[in-house]
């Protein structure tokens, strides 16, 4: 799905130079779930950027689902992260004088669908966050933990197949945090790969295998639960096709 | 995608009502005064009767002093209006299909019962071709016959106001009025009639008001009528009763003539230079051959219609307007910083910089349409401002449709131009912000 190799990104100013990632290489299977971890600067948000192709590396080489995409042109790489990525972020970012419906909308504005299917898809996505009763509603009439949901109904509604969250739970409670996680975990249940950076542990022992960045490098990768085990966590069934091993 | 846009736009005026209401007042204002300037300049440079601008003619020849030009700057030029006797031999001969002499005069009008009081009101003294050559709309009536100019019968013409004052408004063709102690038999009523700029008359202004009453040439020599516009001499003559005046060589009266083709036109110069000719033999017209007809437009050009100030307030207005649209442009970019957030979501979420940029297009285009039509009514209400100043008939300076299209077209291209740097920084916004701004 995600494959990086030798990926550097140094950002510039006029006084100092910062290498975010250095010597970088990664490769993510297809329906896997991995979580990212690492201190303070370390560089977990720019290489979420970079795959989910908001930035682009110094140096490397990124293969999105088997394509080159570092040559590609504003307009393809907008339209791959249109269809095949999702992002969640720790502080929502829903736009506030758009309502629920109008917020989860704004992905399928960006691709040919008729208004009839894109009102099927936004609301499916909402239901299945549990929030289509309050389509209507603005995001400030929510509770963090619901305007995350919609944020999660959001990255779904396009059906990506890579779902990339930069601390999803960062700015909730507990409680609101373990349901989050449980979305994510059906999420990838249902064949999603997803790729999550958060700095709770045991958030990060619930994905299938944990990789560990300091200074921008890879300093440590384990694997935490086999498939299996993930499935049935959250109650998987197991009769849906399983994504490939790690 | 457009309607989409369409409503976003609206989201992002009413999320800043003050600063979407500085942008469209800026164009507004803008509009307004450039407007109100181009209608006048429009209306100014504006064909009067298009349909047969190209078959009138204005004509001068050159009775005037053997030492010096009529006019010292453009010695080429010859006086720009004929003596009364040479209007009246021209009409006499008749060489053009159609022809006219006037100029303006006044005369008082007698009460028509005996509780109305005598009042003084402008004539237009010509003769019966007058409204056939210039498509003078009747509402009762019509002009006089040929006949009436060649037997100076007093007859008259009211324009729709005057018989409006004189006969409220009633079919008054057949009724008598008097004038000079002469009774005057009324053959017809025009219908309003503001061919702007008033092309037959620029000398006495292009910009005025039509005359309230016409009346055959002929009665000049028999009420010895008086020219109450401009005339010029530079011969001086002894004059000492009033056909030595009609026959002075003073130029007092307009003369026009309708001539259909080339070829009439040609035979018509030939025709003026064989009565020159003839005159000169007289010992009158001392100066070269120098016998001219001009068409309505070259008229207008003559008499520099559209006068310089014109220009320059049109050339200031548009500066204005970019003025104010430098304006919108600071508040674009102002309103820029409040955007960052929402188009870096948005990029994130698959806008390309394009989809972005038309974006910012289309709400840039609805403020300038906003700002055209509030700046619509600041242009009408400009206009009345200067019918007001200028005593200008009223309605004489209107907004046609031509112009509110041009209006709303002008503002929407323009703030589209000035929204073009905003829209660009805009969409440079990069879709990472988002993720980095936590
Ligand atoms: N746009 C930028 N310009 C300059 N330096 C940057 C930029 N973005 C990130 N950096 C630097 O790159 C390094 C990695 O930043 P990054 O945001 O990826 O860290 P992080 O691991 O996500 O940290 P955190 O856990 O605090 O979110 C940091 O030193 C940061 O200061
Ligand atoms: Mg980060």
């Amino acid at each position: 799905m995600l494959s990086m190799h030798n990926i550097a990104k140094v950002y510039r100013t006029e006084s100092i130079e910062t290498h975010a990632l250095r010597e970088f290489s990664l490769f993510v299977d297809e329906g896997e779930f991995v979580s990212v971890t690492g201190p303070s600067g370390s560089g977990k948000t720019t290489f979420l950027n970079i795959a989910g192709l908001l930035e682009e590396s110094t140096v490397g080489i990124y293969e999105l689902d088997g394509r080159d995409v570092s040559s590609l042109n504003d307009r393809d790489r907008s339209r791959l992260r249109n269809e095949k990525i999702g992002f969640i972020f720790q502080s929502f970012n829903l736009i506030p004088d758009l309502n629920l419906f109008e917020n989860v909308d704004v992905p399928l504005r960006y691709r040919r669908l008729s208004s009839g299917d894109r009102k099927q898809r936004v609301e499916r996505a909402l239901e299945s966050v549990g929030l289509a009763s309050r389509m209507k509603h603005l995001p400030e009439q929510l509770s963090g933990g619901q305007q995350q949901r919609v944020a999660i109904a959001r990255a779904l509604v396009g059906e990506p197949r890579l779902l990339l969250a930069d601390e999803p739970t960062g700015n909730l409670d507990s409680a609101m945090a373990d349901q989050v996680m449980k979305f994510l975990e059906q999420i990838h249940a249902d064949g999603t790969t997803i790729v999550m950076v958060t700095h709770d542990p045991d958030l990060a022992n619930r994905a299938e295998r944990n990789i560990h960045l300091i200074d921008g490098r890879v300093s440590g990768e384990e694997l935490v639960h086999s498939q299996e085990e993930v499935s049935q966590t959250v109650g998987f069934n197991g009769d849906q096709p399983l994504a490939a091993k790690i | 995608m457009f309607n989409y846009n369409l409503k976003l736009s609206l989201k992002s005026m009413r999320r800043n009502p003050i600063m979407t209401g500085l942008m469209v007042a800026a164009i507004a204002v803008g509009i307004g005064i450039s407007m109100t300037t181009l209608t006048v300049y429009y209306m100014m440079n504006g064909n009067p009767i298009p349909e047969k601008s190209d078959v009138l003619f204005a004509v001068t020849l050159d009775n005037w002093n053997p030492i010096r030009p009529f006019d010292d700057d453009r010695p080429e030029r010859a006086p720009h209006q004929v003596t009364f006797h040479d209007a009246e031999r021209l009409l006499a001969i008749g060489k053009g299909k159609r022809q006219t002499a006037m100029f303006e005069s006044s005369l008082i009008i007698e009460p028509i019962d005996d509780e109305g009081l005598p009042f003084e009101a402008g004539a237009r003294v010509t003769s019966a071709d007058f409204f056939v050559m210039f498509n003078v709309p009747f509402i009762y009536g019509s002009g006089w016959d040929k006949s009436a100019d060649a037997a100076a019968e007093p007859m008259v013409v009211l324009t729709k106001g005057l018989n409006e004052r004189l006969f409220g408004g009633e079919d008054s063709v057949g009724n008598w009025l008097t004038m000079q102690g002469t009774r005057f038999l009324v053959t017809g009523v025009i219908d309003t009639w503001e061919p702007t700029p008033r092309f037959f008359d620029p000398i006495n202004g292009g910009f005025q008001e039509i005359n309230e009453m016409f009346i055959p040439y002929s009665l000049t020599r028999v009420l010895e009528l008086t020219s109450a516009g401009s005339d010029w001499g530079w011969k001086s003559e002894e004059i000492n009763s009033f056909e030595e005046w009609l026959n002075s060589e003073a130029v007092w009266v307009q003369y026009f003539v309708e001539l259909e083709s080339t070829r009439e036109r040609d035979d018509y110069l030939v025709h003026l230079d064989a009565y020159v000719e003839e005159q000169k033999r007289l010992g009158r017209f001392e100066r070269p051959l120098n016998n001219n007809i001009y068409d309505v437009m070259e008229w207008m050009d003559y008499h520099e219609v559209v006068a310089n100030d014109a220009k320059i307030l049109l050339g200031l207005s548009f500066l204005f307007l970019v003025v104010c649209l430098l304006s919108t442009i600071a508040l674009m970019l102002t309103k820029f910083v409040g955007k960052k957030s929402e188009i870096s979501l948005r990029r994130a979420l698959g806008a390309s910089r394009k989809v972005i940029f038309n974006q910012q297009i289309v709400e840039v285009a609805v403020i300038g349409f906003s700002g055209g039509l509030i700046g619509l009514s600041l242009a009408a209400l400009g206009l009345q401002g200067i019918e007001y100043l200028y005593d200008a008939p009223a309605g004489l300076v209107k907004l046609d449709w031509v112009m509110m299209f041009t209006a709303i077209g002008i503002a929407i291209v323009s703030s589209m131009i000035a929204g073009l740097y905003p829209a660009w920084r805009v969409c440079q916004i990069p879709p990472a912000a988002q993720l980095k701004t936590q």
